[in-house]
């Protein structure tokens, strides 16, 4: 328990110093870009350029330390500002409508890639070292080389061939977009969302699949020589028995913490990805935000990815110890 | 380290190999590019010709040259940047890790805030910043928000070896005898070490390859460079897809995704002779 | 009635891709009787792992068995086919390694491993599995609570009792222990040695006990068998080795440990280093390190094998009856 409270208080640190760094950042760039930026956004009444100017914690009424509370308190009531370019609307409800398509999609992906991934690199590493020492196996020496190339993969890159080839030459999926405009709901609604969800998916799971093999394979290498496999394999226990239970059960631990970062990172989106198939979810918007110089909205999705990240890495070492029966004592010592 | 391991394995041959190439069309560039990369006198638009091996671009430049002065910059700023990031983690990861108390505390926190600011956004975001969208950033900045985002992973790593080295009787021995702290990080913990140093250099490398080009494919580089990355950019910008100039889209990410594979090989052939269970016979 | 395990002429090397074949274990011969107890000692490296790991079929590459047989009861394990092999595991052949501390799956719970174990080899009903290993726990005299644990939570002794145990759980007739008490300190060695001696008298399996410790077998063996550099040099019974220790070897070898009574002596190692094993001098492969070497004899000529027939084998120049008569 005291291991749980001890993470949970990282937790708030970097927290805080999270959402302290989003602050500060603007304000420490040369030329205060923030307040330029304000001066220019067409059609603001005064009186709304100063609420804004609060909201954003730019109120040069107040000292810093001042704007600086008042920017967290704005925070922990979930109030994440204006949009400068979509003004009245609110970051809030910004993210919110975008958030779930990242989710569903990248996730969907992250998902998939790990499971594939997962299963090709313990297949890889138990041909290599099952019955013991480590033999050369041809699904492992082939399986090495196409991991490493897809994680050099270039993303955005294999996005916009696979947007030209597949989507405009071919016509097999729609070329950008999360989903038609003016869509029906309902069943052909939900078609539709697949359809355009494909090529990004597809396009995340491959550059990623790399990773996930070469982790679980490392690791289930690392597994196979340890002494209780060896034992396992003196006691008479099936090849099966051995492979699951004992190695690969014992492998998946590394994967598992980083799959929970994985899932954290999800949030932060494929950016690259959801630029160049238009699927806007949240990664893309940050972009849209960046371009047009967007500061509430840059700093509004960039402080919800960072916090998502947090949690999840916080849940991924709070799960580990139901995970790991040997942290699991060390944690209520 | 075992050198002779090294040399005999075949996929750090091929990665060796290709990186070489690379390096060496990077330094020949003026010699081997058959004209100036920023000339704009050609037809615009060609498919691959004999006097265009690759076409031409929307601004009338030849593909060819583009792409081996592009592979100049992009080659130097990833392994510059990957050395970049090499240091910052020697010295957050190993030193630190040999301090202990309160410093050793202070830098573990600090790569820990690090490793969980999500690195893409952070790049994108801090890229904004400093240098607006307007494509008009600078590559030392570049550089440096690469370097800001990727050094914590290695970082952690190198720590963490140097922790376990820390507490090695032959350490110990070391220091009970006198030997100053900085000799003993210098002459017993970082030969130990010298295989993960290698193999992170070249994921950083990796890491710095990728990124830099993605900035760039969004405009938060120099457009005015030539680089893969940019010449990515610019067919994004000037639609290829659209024209049907497809080797000035595929060709720079196959660049990209060749260089990017050589790193990775080599990184995974000595991260596999740095730890034994993964060797093969 | 065939013995319970005879070896016989067993090579075995270890071959990587590339390089010459080093051999480990050379022509090794070796007979364990039903409820006998054999020891085998013999310094670090000297191939004693090898060879337990080969005779029972656990040798992985790039260790391989290049000459000789392994049969248990008659049958030739190399001839049995992987299925026919891993069924005689645990029900009829076990083997206990080194460090046994961490053999055990550290994310499984004992009682787990111990199902798992027997169900590989028929024991399906789980009431009938648990009542067979809480009775071999009490047998190692482990508190049955400790059944459900997680490796981790039991002390180093306890959980070489444990795996004691799981390798005796489905009453094996023969049972390989290799240095099972070294990590271990000596009062815990001592109290499972004991047990172990109970059970053997108990269940009536036989033990082959390998170590480097040869005041340990002098107490607990029937034979033993002193291995230097791959080969065995000695092979005796036990009250007859020790009153009558033939190889200069073994003499040494008893002169290194101490009595704890008797007379105070000085204390004498063995000079000079074990041989490599990829560069085996000419003839004796202990000569260089030999108090009792025959310069031009020992260093020359392979030494050879007396003895076999009155039960006391001993591989050395100086019992070569040839020699005794011309010298």
């Amino acid at each position: 328990m005291r291991y749980l409270l001890r993470r949970f208080a990282v937790l708030l640190l970097t927290l805080w110093i999270a959402v302290t760094v989003n602050f500060a950042l603007p304000r420490l760039m040369p030329g205060d870009p923030v307040q330029t930026k304000l001066a220019t956004i067409p059609g603001i009444s005064p009186l709304a350029r100063q609420a804004l100017e609060k909201q954003f914690g730019l109120d040069t009424h107040q000292s810093i330390v001042g704007q600086y509370f008042s920017y967290l308190g704005h925070i922990l009531r979930g109030d994440l500002g204006r949009s400068f370019t979509y003004f009245p609307s609110s970051v809030t409800s910004m993210i919110r409508q975008s958030l779930p398509w990242t989710l569903g999609m990248v996730g969907f992906a992250t998902l998939l890639a790990c499971a594939l991934g997962c299963g090709l690199g313990m297949m890889a590493a138990w041909r290599r070292g099952a019955a013991g020492g480590n033999r050369n196996s041809r699904l492992d020496t082939f399986l090495v080389p196409l991991g490493v190339m897809c994680g050099a993969i270039p993303p955005f890159w294999l996005a916009t061939l696979l947007v030209y080839f597949v989507s405009f030459k071919l016509g097999w999926f729609p070329v950008g977009g999360s989903r038609t405009p003016g869509a029906a709901g309902g069943l052909s609604g939900t078609f539709d969302v697949l359809k355009h969800a494909v090529l990004p998916a597809f396009t995340l799971t491959l550059v990623s699949l790399g990773g996930w093999v070469m982790l679980m394979r490392n690791s289930m290498l690392t597994v196979l020589n340890d002494d209780f496999v060896k034992f396992a394999r003196a006691v008479g226990l099936p090849d099966r028995t051995i492979a699951y239970r004992y190695a690969a059960r014992n492998a998946i631990l590394p994967v598992f913490t980083q799959l929970a970062m994985a899932l954290g990172i999800v949030v932060g989106g494929q950016v690259f990805i959801e630029i160049v198939f238009s699927y806007q979810g949240i990664g893309y918007w940050l972009l849209q935000a960046v371009m047009n110089e967007d500061y509430p909205l840059m700093q509004g999705i960039f402080l919800i990815i960072t916090v998502t990240l947090l949690v999840a890495n916080f849940l991924a070492e709070a799960l580990y110890v139901l995970v790991d029966p040997r942290v699991r004592v060390e944690a209520s010592k | 380290m075992n050198v002779r391991a090294t040399l005999s394995n075949p996929r750090a041959i091929i990665g060796a190999t290709i990186l070489a190439f690379f390096i060496l069309v990077a330094i020949l560039a003026p010699v081997l590019s058959p004209y100036s990369p920023t000339d704009i006198n050609f037809a615009v638009g060609l498919g691959p010709t004999w006097q265009h091996w690759l076409g031409t671009t929307e601004g009338g430049q030849d593909i060819l040259s583009q792409l081996i002065w592009g592979t100049r910059e992009s080659v130097s700023v990833g392994l510059l940047t990957g050395v970049l990031i090499c240091v910052v983690q020697l010295v957050m990861g190993v030193f630190a890790g040999y301090v202990s108390g309160f410093t050793d505390t202070a830098f573990a926190t600090v790569t820990n805030v690090f490793l969980v600011l999500p690195a893409l956004p952070l790049l994108i975001v801090l890229s904004a910043y400093l240098q607006g969208s307007g494509g008009s950033g600078s590559t030392a900045v570049l550089i440096g928000v690469i370097t800001i985002t990727g050094w914590a992973w290695g970082a952690r790593v190198l720590r963490s070896q140097a922790i376990a080295l820390r507490d090695r009787p032959f350490v110990e021995a070391a220091r009970v005898s006198g030997e100053g702290r900085w000799h003993i990080v210098l002459s017993h913990i970082v030969p130990n070490m010298l295989g993960i140093m290698v193999a992170n250099f070249f994921g950083a490398a990796l890491f710095a390859v990728l990124a830099e080009a993605g900035l760039e494919f969004i405009g938060l580089g120099n457009i005015n460079t030539v680089t893969w990355g940019t010449m990515l950019y610019w067919a994004q910008n000037d639609e290829a897809t659209l024209m049907g100039l497809w080797t000035w889209l595929l060709v720079p990410g196959l660049c990209i995704l060749v260089f990017g594979t050589a790193l990775g090989l080599l990184n995974f052939a000595v991260d596999e002779i740095a730890n034994p269970s993964l060797r093969r016979d | 009635m065939p013995p319970l395990l005879e070896i016989a002429g067993l090579t075995v090397g270890y071959g990587w891709t590339g390089r010459p074949v080093v051999t480990i274990v050379r022509d090794v011969n070796l007979t364990v009787g039903a409820g006998e107890v054999v020891g085998i000692a013999g310094e670090s490296g000297c191939g004693k792992t090898t060879l337990a790991l080969a005779a029972t079929g656990l040798l992985d590459p790039p260790g391989q068995i290049l000459s000789g047989s392994v049969r248990y009861q008659g049958t030739d394990l190399m001839s049995l086919s992987p299925h026919e092999l891993r069924a005689l595991r645990l029900t009829e052949i076990s083997m206990v390694f080194q460090a046994s501390m961490n053999v055990l799956n550290p994310v499984m719970r004992i009682r787990s491993q111990f199902l798992t174990a027997m169900a590989a080899h028929g024991v399906d009903s789980s009431a009938e599995a648990t009542k067979r290993a809480e009775e071999t726990f009490d047998l190692v005299k482990i508190p049955r609570r400790f059944f459900d644990a997680y490796p981790h939570q039991l002390s180093g002794g306890m959980r070489q009792r444990a795996v004691i145990a799981l390798a005796l759980v489905l009453r094996p007739k023969l049972l390989l222990l290799d240095e099972p008490t070294t990590a271990l300190d000596v009062v815990v060695q001592r109290s499972i040695l004991q047990s172990l001696n109970d059970l053997r008298r108990e269940l009536g399996f036989g033990i082959v006990f390998i170590t480097h410790d040869l005041s340990l077998l002098v107490e607990i063996a029937d034979r033993i068998a002193i291995m230097y550099a791959g080969a065995i040099v000695e092979d005796a019974p036990a009250k007859d080795l020790y009153q009558h220790p033939r190889h200069p070897y073994t003499s040494a070898l008893m002169e290194a440990f101490p009595a704890l009574g008797g007379e105070r002596k000085k204390l004498e190692g063995i000079s000079g280093q074990p041989p490599d094993l990829r560069r085996l001098p000419d003839g004796c492969s202990f000569a260089p390190r030999c108090p009792k070497v025959i310069a031009g004899t020992c260093d020359v000529i392979d030494p050879p094998t007396t003895g076999r027939d009155e039960g006391h084998l001993v591989v050395c120049h100086l019992y070569d009856e040839r020699e005794a008569q011309v010298g």
